[in-house]
């Protein structure tokens, strides 16, 4: 007997289903119902509560803020909100800067993941069949472990008295260590490190697909590599960069990890400032009100991409 | 893009992805304290990793989030993903496909912090959940690695040949009978898939459960994030070389699996 066929012989299955009728629900809206009300329960919800909360006061009690409704004093229900907390984050030039300095690092280190990874797709999509496959498991393999062990790797190799110093001073490159871990650079080495494989993975499927007869009817025209590469293959695999590009720029503006472990104290990177804010501080309403900014600066266009995308995907 | 640089740039570019993590594995053996320096070879940091009760409880504590967050999330994911493909028309159907794909955008610090007030909130007004651990960072971790699930089951479910399910409709199957013997069975690659893709990405996760987590509960990511956090340590090490070296006997197998079905695929 099929396992479905023994499913619904169940006794259990045919009670639920009797209940259900009786109810008038019908087995299509249950199906429906699980993940819509996990999703609005524990995704959509908690929006609710993080606008709710950047609109309370920080005191100090549990929970550490203040409630939104109150009993006045003759007894009627008030509502206490304020929008102090925002523009607290307008006022302070520290909230401003960390806005803009997540931005610029995110998109220095997004041209770097873009610089490195680009040969290194292009020539796995050249490469004969047995050598592809292996290549591009050894891109996708360092992603199958920690996270946070391979940014710790990094603190290894950076430090004044790491693997990379003692190699120039050992070949007399150079004479007293650099400092390069607690540096923005670390961070654009670590940002590119850890998000490698999502740009050149788009960047693979986007130079498999190109066509090899354009590339030869440009030699046969007379063009050199270097001009069929700029005014064929670049033109064309557009598509990928973007693609690519998206997937490294939007998890690195919101990282903490990495600032945290290889950014200096003044790499300002706003999710290390709401982490501190609530952690440190732990000043909960400023932290929602710094996540609620976030949204708007950084998640709601990147949404409104995502839909302009959908909406020509389906025409 | 032709002669030495292309080849040169491609090996500088796996040096770069490989360098880090092989030192982080030499230095595993390293008999001294200096994570950098050079004293001998010795194995005495995995002795002390298997000592320290703090590691071997977070990891047990790990396992578990990780186990139960991945069987939810192939649930909810699924689900979701099949209600997206099969059925056309129904209310919230764009608020499901928004909600469904937002959690793969979202900053980790957001998700953390909004599930965290979400959390308390519910605490305060309804008595649920009663403070916060392993519960709270299994909810987390299911929501955000349903949407992993989801892509991919999505992606088998749109590629399937539906004439499968209409010739078993056709022949009288109810639709929890073409669900369960048609359905499932040939999405179940992607389900695996999908699963082991949640269960890493809970194992990984650092940053939203350090804001759902409770002081009872604390993930092998929280403990070796404080240890890391003061300076490099030989035992994260020793702890490093074990996380790869299962990684990598888990590829080997899943690719002798792989070349298996495919041989099979063409006898």
């Amino acid at each position: 007997m099929s396992a479905g066929n023994a499913l619904t012989r169940s006794v259990p299955w045919r009670g639920t289903a009797w209940a259900m009728g009786k109810l008038g629900l019908s087995g299509r809206t249950l199906v429906i119902a699980i993940p819509m009300l996990w999703l609005l329960v524990f995704f959509l919800a908690p929006f609710f509560v993080l606008g709710r909360i950047s609109l309370a006061e920080a005191i100090i009690a549990r929970p550490p803020f203040t409630p939104l409704f109150d009993r006045a004093p003759d007894g009627s229900l008030e509502i206490i909100a304020s929008l102090e907390n925002f523009r607290f984050l307008i006022e302070d030039a520290l909230y401003r800067n960390a806005y803009l300095s997540s931005i610029r690092i995110a998109l220095v280190a997004t041209i770097f993941a873009l610089l490195i990874g680009y040969p290194i797709a292009y020539y796995i999509a050249r490469a004969p069949e047995p050598r592809r496959t292996i290549l591009l498991l050894m891109v996708i393999l360092p992603f199958w472990t920690s996270f946070l062990l391979r940014v710790y790797a990094w603190m290894g190799f950076l430090r004044s008295n790491g693997v990379i110093n003692n190699t120039l001073i050992s070949l007399g490159i150079i004479d007293a260590p650099l400092r390069m871990l607690q540096t923005d650079f670390a961070v654009y080495i670590g940002i590119v490190y850890t998000y490698l494989p999502f740009m050149i993975l788009p960047l693979y499927a986007n130079l498999t697909k190109l066509d090899g007869a354009l590339l030869e009817a440009s030699s046969d025209l007379g063009a050199s590599p270097m001009v069929t590469f700029f005014t064929i293959t670049l033109p064309l695999s557009l598509p990928g960069i973007v693609a690519g590009s998206m997937l490294v720029f939007i998890p690195a503006i919101g990282e903490y990890v990495i600032p945290a472990l290889l950014g200096g104290p003044d790499t300002l990177m706003i999710g290390r400032v709401l982490w501190d804010e609530f952690f440190s501080s732990r000043d909960w309403p400023v932290a929602s009100a710094v996540a609620i900014v976030m949204l708007f600066l950084v998640v709601a266009p990147i949404m409104w991409l995502q839909s302009i995308q959908n909406r020509r995907g389906m025409d | 893009m032709r002669g030495w640089f292309l080849p040169m740039a491609v090996a500088l570019g796996f040096i770069f992805l490989y360098a880090p993590i092989v030192s982080l594995v030499v230095f595993s053996f390293n008999e001294s304290r200096l994570v950098t320096v050079w004293g001998g070879f010795s194995t005495r940091w995995y002795g002390e990793l298997l000592r320290d009760r703090q590691i071997l409880g977070s990891a047990w504590v790990s396992l578990q989030v990780a186990f139960w967050s991945a069987n939810l999330a192939v649930i909810v994911g699924t689900l979701g993903a099949f209600v997206l493909t099969r059925f056309n028309r129904f209310t919230g159907r764009l608020l499901l496909t928004g909600m469904i794909t937002a959690p793969l955008v979202m900053p980790e610090v957001i998700t953390g912090l909004s599930l965290l007030l979400l959390f308390v909130s519910m605490e305060l007004t309804l008595g649920w959940p009663a403070g916060r651990g392993l519960t709270t960072i299994v909810i987390a971790h299911t929501t955000f690695c349903a949407a992993f699930v989801a892509v991919i089951a999505q992606s088998r479910l749109r590629q399937m040949d539906e004439s499968l399910e209409e010739a078993a409709r056709d022949l009288g199957a109810g639709p929890v009978r073409v669900f369960f013997d048609i359905t499932l069975p040939v999405i179940t690659p992607a389900l695996v898939a999908g699963w082991l893709l949640a269960f890493t990405l809970s194992l990984d996760d650092l940053v939203i459960a350090s804001f759902v987590s409770g002081p009872g509960a604390s993930t092998l990511p929280m403990v070796i994030f404080s240890k890391v956090r003061l300076g490099v340590s030989p035992d994260v090490n020793a702890l490093a070389t074990i996380i790869i070296g299962f990684v990598l006997i888990a590829v080997l197998i899943a690719g002798w699996l792989m070349r298996r079905a495919l041989r099979r695929g063409f006898q």
